[in-house]
């Protein structure tokens, strides 16, 4: 699975982009973001801005509580300012 | 060209654009009236009252063009056009550039008001950009405007 983050959140994270292997249990996004938070905390952020933070599965917008597998793209960012 | 195939294009580029060439594109749709918004980097934060140095957009391509196109087929559904433009530049950009252009065409002039007015708005809230300013030599990741989210409810009737 590709994990994508942009502007401040990738700046926190520390990076752009990551590949993880998605373990068998995990489901959703909440899950996934679960899962990376036990991994390092830094993935916090993630979960204490969530009613900030918008969710990509594949290129569409999408939800916490999206269902996802190993293939997908996911990606998380900030509300967008462009224009 | 048949009512139902606008010209589209969508551009996210780091070059500049030209307005008089993208508008003699849309004059050729067959068209009757031409609306082009021309979003320029402002120099002034009169919010925080400072100078704005530079700034740098960056984008999420693939899903930017997409949630673009999903705006513009939206767009020509509602408004009958003819022909559709939407440029939007990334990377370093500095006080008086031009950001992002959106061109549309229509038979009749209501449509191409409001076809223009309408992307603009959707794409302010939906497409995968974001801006950082340089002000003394900080750099800020600019909020969302909930304005543009109250910009919205003028198309829900």
């Amino acid at each position: 699975m590709i994990i994508k983050y942009f502007s401040w959140i990738k700046e926190h994270i520390g990076k752009s982009e990551e590949q993880i292997e998605l373990p068998d249990h995990i489901k959703n996004v909440n899950e996934l973001i679960n899962y990376l938070n036990e991994i390092d905390e830094k993935y916090n952020l993630i979960l204490d801005k969530k009613e900030l933070i918008k969710i990509a599965v594949n290129k569409t917008y999408s939800s916490f509580d999206t269902n996802i597998n190993d293939n997908d793209e996911i990606a998380f960012f900030p509300p967008v300012t462009g224009g | 060209m048949t009512k139902n195939s606008p010209l589209i294009k969508i551009k996210i580029q780091n070059e500049d654009f030209d307005v008089s060439v993208e508008t003699k594109m849309l004059q050729q749709t067959n068209t009757g009236a031409i609306v082009n918004f021309v979003g320029i980097v402002r120099g002034y934060d009169e919010k925080n009252d400072q100078i704005i140095d530079s700034m740098t957009l960056e984008h999420y391509p693939g899903m930017t063009e997409s949630e673009i196109e999903k705006i513009i087929v939206e767009s020509y559904k509602k408004w009958e056009l003819t022909g559709i433009t939407v440029i939007h530049r990334v990377g370093d950009l500095k006080p008086s550039d031009q950001i992002v252009f959106v061109g549309v065409s229509s038979k009749h002039r209501q449509n191409a008001f409001n076809g223009c007015n309408f992307i603009m708005d959707w794409l302010k809230t939906k497409a995968p950009f974001w801006k950082v300013e340089e002000k003394n030599n900080k750099k800020n990741w600019v909020s969302f405007n909930e304005s543009d989210n109250q910009a919205l409810k003028k198309w829900e009737k």
